[in-house]
């Protein structure tokens, strides 16, 4: 019994060591996680430690202002710091994306289990509902959703992380229906395991690994969803800053025209951010399995 | 065959289709606010004159029947009147549906024209300079928010060069020249392509160095046809079916993009009627964009399926 736990032990770490060895290969997706861990530490630690304060207006530091020692990044229409707005932006743009998309797999993931193990009339019912969802192009469903519940940080989150259940569903429904048949999972429903158990204990771990790396992607895609809809005014309001609404006053051709500072940084901050989410993201794929196509 | 198949697939959009229509008309009638207030603005009403006007918008029903009714009077055509600009839905929407139609079909013809052969690149010489630029393409363009490209191709083009308009789809609203509108529509149409391209390139170069490897590119080869003709005409052949699914899949992601496009170029299209629509809770209008937009998406997913049929005859229409 020992002896079998400690081979099984040694199985699952040489398991996990390809799969580190295969991701340190890839040394774009190191770029890319040693950059999201950097940008999270900074909008984490630089507040505090820089005393950066995005909401009050400096009236002696004026409006509209370009770069100077004072504000690194100059000031927007009402006088407020960017730099600092860019810095809490970030935090919002990190913490919308990761949240939403844990919305997006508490929903998606189960169903997806659902369909994929029970079949029949369950499954034809929430891969039906998935197919309304996919039909429909998310930015308007968004837009509609957003009007209904309002513009919150946290219906935002909710609304984009709702809107993301279905590509869950899918992967874990496609990757069910062959973990199913499996002999580990005829041989556990044999022996009269519960449906429940079979599915949290062996066809849940089983067919994980596309979601993980399906995360990555939606946490990218959902930050860009989140932008959108700032930039449009219909997502994260002012006085709260995101890298979208900082984008917002872009729209009026004088700020784009003659205040770069307004509009450039936060731009290049979301590039950066969702660059190294896929760059991570590629890595991953090409880690936990270089066949899977996503 | 053929007809049997496209009726069937038909038939299989029905309850897609409708499945939509009730989300689309839930929601809206989840929405705070009530109409009412909506159509008179601030105007003060009596009890009666509120009775009388949800009467005749039919509002005092109940909510499934309203359903039902909207439903029936829909599919007819009949999208009910705006409650911002008094309009029939139906003939706004109809005239924002060309705009739209116009920027984005081209936009997917101007982005497969321009990742083919850069995808085949990069396929063809493996880690060579041009793979690492097309795949550096790629990413960027995954990774650039439509809006921010949108700015930098204003600012470059309207503000420091002016050599592009960057508003509306004529100069003047009197005139409506050919070449004025192409003008017009280069920036939206470059901003919705390079949306596309980066998942096109790397959907291109992928399939094309996998049927790169197959048998019957190195009989081809063997046989001594040029090298050119193997690769368009044995192997791009192949490789475009993943491709085209990958066009079809981008489809509502396309028509996203367009809210955002049309609302920087004040592109008189059916996004921009949303966000008004949005802004000023025009349920009715945003109802009818909804539905309007998911039938384009499902037509457009059936043209895809129709596609496969031509690219590879060995699909067989069950």
């Amino acid at each position: 019994m020992e002896k079998v736990k400690k081979q099984k032990k040694q199985k699952q770490s040489s398991y996990m060591h390809d799969v580190l060895e295969r991701f340190f290969a890839h040394k774009l997706a190191v770029i890319g996680l040693a950059m999201i861990i950097l940008l999270a530490l900074l909008v984490i630690v630089l507040p505090p430690i820089m005393g950066l304060d995005p909401y009050t207006v400096d009236a002696l530091g004026g409006f509209n202002k370009g770069p100077s020692s004072a504000h690194w990044l100059g000031t927007d229409r009402t006088g407020r710091d960017i730099f600092a707005r860019l810095v809490y932006g970030g935090r919002i743009s990190l913490v919308v994306g990761l949240l939403s998309t844990a919305v997006s797999m508490l929903i998606g993931v189960p169903l997806g289990l659902l369909a994929g193990y029970f079949r029949g009339g369950v499954e034809a019912v929430i891969m039906r509902i998935a197919d309304v969802f996919m039909a429909f192009p998310d930015m308007m469903l968004i837009l509609v959703l957003v009007s209904v519940v309002g513009k919150s940080v946290v219906a935002i989150t909710v609304v984009v992380g709702i809107l993301g259940w279905t590509q869950f569903a899918r992967l874990i429904h496609s990757r069910v229906l062959s973990v199913r048949e499996k002999e580990y999972v005829e041989s556990a429903r044999a022996i009269g395991t519960k449906s429940g158990k079979i599915i949290t204990k062996y066809v849940l771990p089983n067919s994980f690994a596309p979601c993980l790396i399906a995360m990555t992607f939606r946490t990218a895609a959902a930050i860009l969803l989140e932008a959108s809809l700032s930039f449009l005014g219909m997502g994260v309001q002012p006085p709260t800053a995101s890298w979208g609404n900082l984008m917002y006053d872009a729209q009026s051709i004088v700020v784009l025209s003659t205040q770069p500072w307004v509009w450039v940084p936060a731009g290049i901050c979301l590039v950066i951010t969702v660059l190294s989410i896929n760059f991570f993201g590629d890595g991953l794929r090409d880690a936990l399995d270089p066949k899977m196509k996503i | 065959m053929k007809a049997k198949y496209i009726g069937k697939r038909f038939l299989i959009m029905i309850p897609t289709f409708i499945g939509i229509t009730i989300l689309a008309f839930f929601l809206s009638n989840l929405a705070p606010g009530d109409p009412i207030s909506m159509i008179v603005g601030g105007a003060q009403l009596t009890p009666e004159d509120v009775a009388r006007l949800e009467h005749r918008y039919g509002l005092d029903q109940p909510l499934v029947l309203q359903y039902f009714h909207w439903f029936a009077r829909m599919i007819q055509g009949n999208f009910g009147i705006s409650y911002r600009t008094s309009e029939p839905v139906w003939t706004m929407i109809m005239n924002r549906l060309g705009p739209t139609l116009l920027i984005t079909i081209t936009s997917v013809v101007v982005s497969v024209i321009l990742a083919i052969p850069m995808g085949i690149g990069a396929a063809v010489k493996p880690y060579s300079a041009w793979d690492y630029i097309s795949s550096g393409i790629s990413f960027l363009a995954v990774a650039m928010p439509n809006f921010f490209v949108a700015l930098v191709l204003v600012y470059i083009f309207g503000v420091q060069l002016k050599v592009l308009p960057t508003s509306g789809m004529y100069t003047t609203a009197s005139v409506k020249e050919l070449p004025d509108l192409i003008r017009h529509m280069i920036l939206p149409v470059a901003v919705l392509a390079f949306q596309q391209i980066g998942n096109l390139i790397r959907q291109v170069r992928g399939s094309m160095l996998e049927v790169l490897q197959e048998d019957y590119i190195r009989t081809a080869r063997e046989k001594g046809l040029k090298e050119s003709r193997v690769v368009i005409r044995h192997g791009l052949r192949n490789a475009l079916i993943p491709v085209v699914t990958t066009i079809g899949m981008n489809l509502p992601f396309i028509v996203g993009g367009a809210v955002v496009t049309e609302q920087i170029f004040a592109w008189p299209g059916l996004g921009q009627l949303m966000v008004q629509s949005i802004n000023a809770r025009d349920y009715s209008c945003i109802m009818g964009i909804t539905v309007v937009i998911s039938v384009v998406v499902l037509i457009g997913n059936l043209v895809i399926d129709l596609i496969y049929g031509l690219l590879d005859p060995r699909i067989s229409y069950k």
